[in-house]
């Protein structure tokens, strides 16, 4: 095509080759150039450095819930009765739509902490009141589309295809916790 | 166009430019910037992380005390060198006011690596009212702001620098007024701020021998680094950018002189 | 000219039913360009490709940025800071309007001595200059936003130019600023504007290439095309060109951003913006220098206001004070001579612009004079003692005798080039059409042979009279 009536047949293999090659390089710093475009929409270090959120757990009661604001969005902090531990822990797993045991999605098991965020598509799901509704698994009731999670926070109805997330979290003590 | 107007261009340009070098400036407040060699000028600059440590011992010891440096934060310290460990020990030393509670009040807790640097003055006025009226700059910028102006201006580190060592007796014709130095860099030679130096008024971590001379230059290039803290990774991307660029522009010239070689 | 056959079904597909590929095809591709331009027609389509790095990184950095006075230069500096290669982005578009500008004023000059202005191109001349007006808006609101000291200031200097407007120039300004100075209100209609003006920029760019693809480019020489052996196809002689040129532009911006990324800039401009206090000499950016120059050196407020808006409006009426049948300044030895002359002037102009009027420019040696006859003269028109004279600084003449030198005061010199760029508009231009003798013009592109004898420029003066 880039012969024209003014260009000549010959070298014509060399000039197409000479043709890509400059292309490619222009292609190449296209391409390096978008990197740092798309890199500064990522999360800046000042969002990044408050990554972390410590939460005093000495005033909650069992059977209480609280939440904490992290990363920008709830975390649900369960203080869990002997009851709803064992209720979670009986589960057969099996029959889950995500198949997690408990054990794996608690340090303490009279301490769930999960990011209160429906994983169906971002809803905040009800039940951290005593007076909203849980849903038929007594853990929590997404009003969006429907979805139930158990008292482990794992999908059990509905249309959520994941068990909430559990973030990275340490006890520094037996009341202190950090979140991220 | 000839070569011969191309030339005429070139120099109307180039005695435009001289022409700037011979303002005549005012030779009384004239101040006296002597330029210094750093290690971070020129094409492969980079910062000297040990002499930046110690420009940040003599911030923290010295000038931390009136000056405040908002735009900063302890977890910044990690770029020149410091561990993640020693940043949260740094911050940890200062107590940062947080809150509310859950009753509602404020609290004082130990600074984290993401604070900023604790500012010595709760506003301007406290600052002003502290320091017999004048207000002690905030540092983060300075290097920057206080650059010489155009292409061939001396470096901000460099007026800091002359700054620091340019304290003198002034001379017999001038009296100062209460509280006011004599300053030969600064403009007007009178400066509100006291000689903030001494021989060995720091005791260097890393054993340096703490010459007045050393700590100006050692906080001069740390706070070219606060104003200008991504200057190592521009001249590395640069270096790169300029490799391509190279590459890229030799490519594009050999294909227009093939593309262009039938044209008569 | 045929409409080109596409092989690959989609696109003919679309093409069939919207001819755009069609259009992309005849108007960059085989788009019959003059093939004897030379490397200063590189300049139009590198100010295309900085239109769009400003457009992308200014996007980006909108993202990041806050348009309040209490959180603007922390928004900057946290670009600068904090986002993952903010720094690179805000240099890119910090000096991109530089590089911009740079680009445009040789672009223009470009015009200017190759007479691309003249008929049939005078529309494309004019939609050129009101892109120039745009930018010059575009770019004095984007310096405010950063919010420093040299934001503010410039902001409310040049508000208040509109303040010279008799009668209701201060409700205008009042208007302008949303309050009874530059604050909050003023900040946030100038970054909707900053916003908003490069599209409108864009759409004049897209009106301007179809207006210059109405007869197609100007060329060197200066004479129209005669036929297909005057020209080449757009791609791949003047693609790979461009390409080349771009190469080069861009290795002489990277320095800039990597290595200078605040020559081009006010120190000054990294301290916050303060209400109560002025810097102690106000600049704007180099390339509003000229203007500035012109502003001051008419000591009448409105009239100074007016000889600055004359500048640029005067270009609009260019293609009807040159009336010479030549376009080139290649065949008209006199305009030559006066365009130098011009770009001298506007270097000058620059430098007087960035001195305060009142400074003196003392680059001649006394050596040059004899200084006692010099200084005698200054003594007896100023009528002072000759000791003082040696020291004297007037209204016009410095001189420094501890130096050895003597010079002029900044505001007078910028009176002078102030004279002079009127003058070449509203008088040189106009009497070199009468009165200079063109040399002879080449009859074609392909044959720079001169015919015999024929007066040539006579030929294409008719040629263009068609046109």
């Amino acid at each position: 095509m880039a012969d024209t009536t003014h260009g000549g047949p010959a070298s014509g293999t060399r000039r197409d080759f000479m043709n890509l090659l400059v292309n490619s390089v222009a292609v190449f710093g296209a391409a390096a150039v978008a990197w740092p475009i798309i890199s500064s929409l990522n999360p800046s270090q000042d969002v990044l450095a408050l990554a972390s959120t410590e939460v005093d757990l000495s005033q909650i009661e069992a059977g209480q819930s609280i939440t904490v604001k992290w990363r920008g969005k709830p975390v649900f902090i369960r203080h869990r009765t002997p009851e709803e531990i064992k209720t979670a822990e009986g589960v057969d797993i099996s029959s889950l739509r995500d198949p997690q045991p408990d054990g794996d999605r608690v340090e303490k098991p009279e301490w769930l902490i999960v990011v209160g965020v429906c994983t169906h598509l971002g809803c905040v799901p009800q039940g951290q009141k005593p007076s909203e509704p849980r849903g038929q698994f007594g853990g929590w009731f997404c009003p969006c589309h429907g979805s139930e999670y158990d008292t482990s926070g794992r999908i059990r109805r509905g249309p959520a295809p994941t068990n909430l997330e559990v973030p990275q979290y340490t006890f520094e003590s037996d009341t202190l916790v950090k979140i991220g | 166009m000839s070569k011969g107007r191309i030339l005429l261009g070139l120099t109307t340009i180039i005695v435009g430019l001289a022409a700037v070098a011979m303002v005549a400036a005012n030779p009384v407040h004239h101040a006296t910037v002597h330029s210094q060699s750093w290690s971070f000028t020129g094409f492969f600059g980079h910062f000297d992380h040990a002499q930046l440590r110690r420009g940040h011992q003599v911030y923290k010891d010295v000038c931390a005390g009136c000056h405040s440096m908002s735009l900063l934060a302890y977890r910044d310290l990690q770029d020149i060198g410091f561990t993640e460990d020693e940043v949260q020990a740094l911050a940890a030393e200062v107590q940062v006011e947080d809150g509310p509670d859950d009753t509602g009040a404020m609290f004082e807790r130990p600074g984290r690596a993401s604070d900023r640097f604790k500012e010595p003055f709760p506003n301007e006025q406290a600052a002003r009212a502290a320091n017999n009226g004048a207000y002690p700059p905030d540092l983060s910028l300075i290097a920057k702001s206080r650059a010489g102006a155009g292409f061939l201006g001396y470096e901000g580190a460099d007026y800091i620098h002359s700054l620091m060592v340019g304290y003198e007796e002034p001379p017999a014709n001038v009296t100062l007024p209460e509280g006011m130095y004599y300053n030969h860099a600064f403009k007007g030679h009178q400066i509100a701020m006291p000689p903030p130096l001494s021989e060995d008024g720091v005791t260097y971590a890393d054993g340096t021998q703490a010459t007045l001379d050393q700590q100006a230059k050692d906080i001069s290039a740390f706070l070219t680094w606060a104003a200008e803290g991504n200057l190592d990774e521009r001249h590395r991307t640069g270096i790169k950018a300029v490799l391509f660029l190279v590459i890229f522009t030799l490519l594009a010239y050999a294909v227009k002189r093939r593309v262009w070689a039938d044209v008569h | 000219m045929a409409a080109p056959v596409f092989k690959n079904p989609v696109i003919r597909w679309i093409d069939h039913r919207l001819p755009v590929f069609s259009y992309l095809h005849h108007e960059a591709y085989e788009y019959p360009t003059p093939k004897n331009l030379n490397y200063w027609w590189n300049f139009g389509s590198l100010a295309g490709v900085m239109l769009v790095v400003m457009i992308v990184t200014g996007l980006i950095l909108a993202m990041q940025y806050t348009p309040h006075v209490d959180y603007a230069f922390n928004s900057v500096e946290r670009i600068m800071r904090d986002v993952n290669w903010g720094w690179l982005l805000r240099y890119l578009h910090m000096n991109g309007a530089s590089m911009f500008f740079i680009v445009v004023y040789i672009h223009i000059f470009r015009g200017l001595y190759f007479g691309s202005y003249k008929a049939p191109r005078e529309l494309l001349w004019q939609i050129g200059v009101l892109i120039y007006l745009l930018m010059m808006a575009t770019a004095f609101m984007g310096y405010v936003l950063p919010w420093g000291q040299m934001s503010f200031w410039g902001a409310t200097v040049i508000t208040n130019l509109f303040s010279a407007i008799p009668v209701i120039g201060d409700e205008i300004v009042t208007l302008l600023w949303g309050g009874f100075s530059v604050e909050n209100p003023t900040l946030n209609r100038l970054f909707v504007l900053h916003f908003l003006l490069p599209f409108v920029i864009l759409g004049a760019v897209v009106v301007h290439i179809i207006a210059l693809h109405r007869f197609g480019s100007n060329n060197p020489l200066g004479i129209d095309t005669k036929g297909p052996q005057d020209t080449l196809p757009f791609h791949p002689y003047y693609t790979m060109k461009d390409m080349f040129g771009l190469g080069v532009f861009l290795l002489f911006y990277a320095f800039w951003v990597f290595w200078a990324p605040n020559a081009l800039g006010d120190p000054v401009n990294y301290e916050l913006a303060n209400p109560l206090s002025t810097p102690e000499h106000i600049v704007p950016e180099w390339y509003y220098l000229p203007f500035y120059a012109i502003l001051r050196s008419i000591p009448d407020k409105l009239l100074g206001v007016i000889a600055m808006g004359a500048s640029i409006i005067i270009l609009f009426f260019l293609p009807w004070l040159d009336r010479s049948p030549v376009r080139s300044g290649t065949f008209r030895p006199v305009f030559k001579w006066f365009f130098w002359i011009l770009v001298f002037d506007c270097v000058i102009l620059m430098f007087c612009g960035k001195y305060a009027p009142e400074a003196y420019w003392m680059p001649f040696s006394l050596e040059i004079v004899d200084a006692d006859t010099f200084t005698a003269r200054v003594a007896e028109v100023r009528g002072i003692a000759h000791d003082e004279a040696l020291t004297a600084v007037g209204d016009m003449w410095g001189v420094n005798a501890a130096a050895g030198t003597f010079g002029i005061k900044i505001v007078r010199l910028g009176q002078l080039g102030t004279l002079y760029y009127f003058a070449y508009f509203l008088v040189v231009l106009p009497l070199l059409s009468i009165f200079e003798r063109p040399r002879q013009v080449p009859l074609s592109i392909s044959k720079p042979v001169l015919g015999g004898g024929q007066s040539v420029a006579h030929a294409t003066a008719k040629s263009m009279e068609k046109a």
